[in-house]
């Protein structure tokens, strides 16, 4: 089927794409905290609280599907969630991750038990409310988008009010309790964050799969940079570009599932990310390794050659064969001659260095592998050897 | 000097550990860099050297539990999996989690597992030997203490008791006083003479120079490399000290070593 | 209660429960005491694609083309979750979650793709199960229990379970020592030789046939709670493996029996027409069972500093 851009389609797409920015965003900060997979813990809290929330409308006579009773119902839940994994974490010897899991899941089959209960009721069967675990965009409404749109993006300003004030609480949050920040009350505005895009993507991502957009894109932009202040824009841009693409890709077929489409674009980001990413990625670490273990042994093949040692390691001697440093017979060539001689002179400045207080600092700028012509000048070199000889 | 096997330095047949050319990496720096060691046979032998010096690393990538870059390790002369059975490892006691469900006679029968297969039944023998290594620590009356409740020096001795289950020739030990208390560091310390007297051969990573000399026979000092070995009245001196530590030991501290009589 | 009612049509489904819960609750134990309790999680929602693939290869549903689709996504989800750790050096967690709902959307992916054919098999089965459709027919009450004849025709997933549960206990009769030895401490455990990586792995992959031989009949949410809930609620009972491991056994059977009756028979109680989720209710039970342990557990606080 062709792609035509319906005003619908647009529609889901935008709200899809901001609500992968927000995501993204609000990701960062649980992510740099440490506490990505409390954000899943959180997203299934909400279960019982949407299905209360329906109920209780229910009873009081409306049709349930007022977004502010959901809202105000799973974030009733969620926060009771969040109390319990904390009590479980501080008051018993269980550690976080058993607390998440434990949480996650009974919440989650309370949930569900009570979803089996509005399905026999009679103004549940067209609630659809078992539409939201995995979220389904064929019957969106226009004002279910704008709900989305608005929601993702008050998020995505709220998340970027905050996200200096986040990113100091996640890097050091003693520094920033010294700083004045109310630690507690960053940590609980985040996680009001995460319940906020969780509740916003319920329409499109639904609840079980809403956790990797929150997860994924601040990973993935982890691959890319070190640093907190290119992360999280990098991670609301992967979220965005995600969603938008996501929501259009999954408008091409009838049957294909909006919120997996959408995660499955942001996993391929990841994977691309993961094999190229210089920082972090699989191919840069690779090559790093090798060059790294190359380093190791060219210089401990040099050392042994100098100090007239049998190399016993097969690797070391095929590299060393290789770079002309030694002849096939196991005799040193002139080149290897010089180079030995050159590694054994650096290994006695160093040692010399060493012995000197004052010159840890002069020495720090060594890695400890490489020519020490590398990291310092011919004329600290000869200041070197002047004391050297002097000393000795 | 230019023919490659004109000095031929093997690894020595009769050291209990002999390493040659070790070389250790996390990341991309040098954790260990070429790092030869010849234990000497009936020694008590302390590695030293500041932090992040690679000091456990040795003791691990002897053992194989972190992966080598480069290097040889032989025990007794012999390849590390046909003479595992001959080494007790004592890891640091911070390394596990204390709150495992388990009582102090069960971690001191964990020293007998690899004699004990996988499912022999544990027989009286067994517990005697357990009781017996208990004993030697001055733990005998803990054995169904949960682990748990235990002091940090007598989570060390419950360590140790478990090594000395394992009936061992040689004994690796990571920073065994590091955080117990005065008693547990002298009764430690004179069961590691015992053995030593009884011929085993052990090897610690030490922390506190102030006792190398009145607890050690020999010393390796390293700094991501070796720094020099061998018996502690040559090794222990102002010199490869200050190689070794560099700015981080103050040549006043050394001066107090010297005055307090250890070397 | 009517043998000739209760006997056909609880007795099995019950069963059922009683041993995917306690298949999960075993290996739990193991990885809650790891630390790992979200890969119980993680694996749980990777047996979903695992299945769905070995549908779409072998047009059928096979269980042991299942099975072996299952554990090898959980095998596959867990060495990617090694290597990109390894590689990027990012806190395994976020990692985790990355590679399990990548997983699980494939899953669901598939499923939508192949739900053109009759074969039921959907995301809502995938969750909750049919625990409750697990009747058996030919039974009569009480004495069908003793006819052979009538034996036969149990539900084929009871004697798989059945199966299942055996071969775990076996398994973990035979390795206790090693598995609790690099349980505790990792590193004493690899100077005696062990092999700690494979075992590590071994137990993913007892936890992966223990998640898709429940998974076909009680639904992931069930083997989610009963790898972690059980084994953190006797965590709390007692400070001793063996008990810690008998008292996961029963809060297993507790919640899978007591889930069972709660979510058949409590509505009838407070006078609603329909029965509830009984997935559901179990995994609601055990959540309530590991609340209570951790109020009044014995053992609930640490004794370390």
């Amino acid at each position: 089927m062709a792609f035509t851009l319906t005003y619908n389609v647009a529609l889901v797409m935008f709200g899809a794409g901001l609500l992968g920015v927000a995501a993204g965003v609000t990701g960062t900060f649980m992510f740099l905290r440490k506490r990505a997979l409390l954000s899943d813990a959180i997203s299934h809290a909400t279960l019982p609280g949407l299905c209360g929330g329906f109920m209780v409308m229910v009873a009081l006579g409306g049709s349930g599907r007022a977004l502010e009773g959901l809202l105000l119902g799973s974030a009733v839940s969620a926060a009771l969630g969040l109390l319990a994994v904390n009590f479980l974490k501080s008051q018993t010897r269980l550690s976080e991750d058993a607390a998440i899991g434990a949480v996650l899941s009974s919440f989650f089959g309370l949930g569900v038990v009570m979803l089996t209960v509005i399905q026999n009721m009679s103004a549940g069967r067209q609630a659809g409310l078992d539409q939201l675990l995995l979220g389904s965009t064929a019957a969106m409404l226009r004002e279910d988008a704008e709900m989305i749109a608005i929601g993702a993006a008050l998020v995505f300003l709220v998340g970027f009010v905050l996200h200096r004030a986040m990113t100091l609480t996640a890097f050091d949050e003693n520094f920033a309790r010294a700083l004045g920040l109310n630690v507690p009350l960053i940590d609980a505005a985040a996680m009001a964050l995460v319940l906020a895009v969780t509740v916003a993507g319920l329409k499109i991502v639904g609840l079980i799969l809403i956790v990797a957009l929150l997860i994924i894109p601040p990973v993935t932009a982890r691959l890319w940079s070190n640093r907190a202040a290119y992360i999280w824009p990098i991670a609301g841009a992967i979220g965005g570009a995600s969603g938008l693409i996501g929501a259009g890709l999954s408008s091409l077929a009838p049957d294909l599932p909006t919120g997996a489409i959408i995660v499955l674009v942001a996993a391929g980001f990841f994977l691309v990310s993961f094999l190229v990413a210089p920082a972090r990625g699989a191919l840069a670490s690779a090559m790093r390794h090798r060059k790294f273990q190359r380093r190791v042994h060219r210089r401990q093949g040099l050392l042994a050659l100098a100090q007239g040692y049998r190399i016993l390691e097969p690797y070391t001697r095929k590299l060393l064969q290789r770079e002309g440093y030694v002849r096939a017979d196991g005799v040193m060539t002139e080149r290897g001659q010089s180079a030995a001689t050159a590694a054994q002179r650096d290994e006695a400045r160093v040692a010399y260095l060493r012995s000197k207080p004052d010159y840890a600092e002069f020495l720090s700028r060594h890695d400890g592998l490489s020519d020490l012509s590398r990291a310092f000048t011919r004329d600290e070199l000869a200041h070197i050897d002047t004391r050297m000889e002097a000393a000795s | 000097m230019l023919r490659l096997h004109q000095n031929d330095q093997t690894l020595d047949p009769q050291s209990p550990l002999a390493i040659r050319g070790l070389s250790v990496s996390y990341g991309e720096k040098p954790a260990l860099f070429s790092v030869d060691l010849t234990v000497a046979p009936y020694s008590m032998t302390a590695i030293v050297g500041p932090n992040g010096a690679g000091k456990s690393t040795l003791l691990k990538a002897a053992l194989g539990v972190v992966p080598r870059l480069s290097g040889q390790v032989s025990i007794f002369g012999r390849a590390l999996a046909s003479e595992r059975h001959r080494i007790a490892y004592v890891p640091q006691r911070a390394s596990v989690d204390w709150d495992f469900p388990a009582n102090v006679r069960d971690v001191v029968l964990m020293g007998l597992y690899g004699k004990m297969g996988l499912l022999r039944r544990i027989s009286r023998d067994d517990l005697a030997i357990a009781e017996d290594a208990l004993a030697q620590v001055g733990m005998q009356d803990f054995a169904h203490r949960q682990i748990g409740q235990l002091s940090g020096g007598q989570q060390q001795r419950i360590f140790l008791a478990r090594a000395l289950a394992q009936n061992a020739d040689l004994y690796l030990l990571d920073e065994p006083f590091a955080g117990v208390d005065a008693a547990t560091e002298a009764a430690i310390i004179t069961l590691l003479k015992k053995l030593k007297d009884a011929g085993k051969t052990v090897v610690a990573v030490h922390h506190d120079l102030s006792t190398v000399t009145a607890y050690f026979d020999h010393v390796a000092m390293i700094n991501t490399r070796l720094i020099a070995q061998g018996p502690v009245a040559q090794v222990f001196t102002t010199a490869h000290l200050q190689e070794a530590y560099g700015g981080r030991l103050a040549t006043a501290q050394i001066d107090r070593l010297r005055e307090a009589g250890h070397y | 209660m009517n043998g000739a009612e209760f006997v056909p049509l609880s007795l099995p489904p019950i069963l059922i429960g009683i041993l995917a819960a306690i298949a999960c609750a075993l290996p739990g134990n193991f990885l809650v005491l790891r630390k790992q309790a979200l890969i119980g999680d993680a694996i749980s929602h990777v047996v979903l694609p695992g299945i769905v693939l070995a549908f779409l290869v072998t047009q059928a549903l096979d269980a042991w083309a299942m099975l072996l689709g299952a554990g090898a996504a959980a095998l596959f989800a867990v060495v990617m979750i090694d290597v990109i750790k390894r590689v990027s050096r990012i806190e395994v967690g976020a990692i985790m979650g990355v590679v399990f709902t990548t997983l699980f959307a494939l899953g669901v992916l598939l499923l939508e793709q192949s739900s053109a054919s009759s074969v039921h098999l959907d995301v809502e089965h995938a969750l909750m199960g049919n625990l409750e459709s697990l009747i058996w027919l030919e039974a009569r009450g009480w004495a069908s229990l003793l006819d052979p004849v009538a034996l036969a025709s149990l539900p084929t997933e009871l004697s798989r379970l059945a199966l299942t549960l055996v071969l775990i206990v076996v398994l973990l009769i035979i390795f206790w020592r090693p598995l609790t030895l690099s349980t505790f401490d990792e590193g004493y455990a690899e100077s005696l030789g062990l092999p700690v990586r494979a075992i590590s792995l071994g137990l993913v992959m007892v936890a992966a046939l223990a998640a898709v031989t429940a998974f076909d009949a009680v639904g992931s949410i069930i083997v989610i709670a009963m790898f972690i809930c059980p084994a953190a609620a006797a965590r709390l009972m007692t400070d001793r493996l063996r008990s810690q491991i008998w008292w996961s056994v029963g809060f297993a059977t507790l919640s899978a029996s007591l889930g069972y009756v709660l979510a058949g028979y409590g509505p009838l109680w407070i006078g609603l027409d329909n029965s509830v989720s009984a997935a559901g209710m179990i995994a609601t039970v055990s959540g309530l069972i590991l609340a209570l342990t951790a109020v009044l557990g014995p053992k609930r606080c640490a004794t370390t500093t």
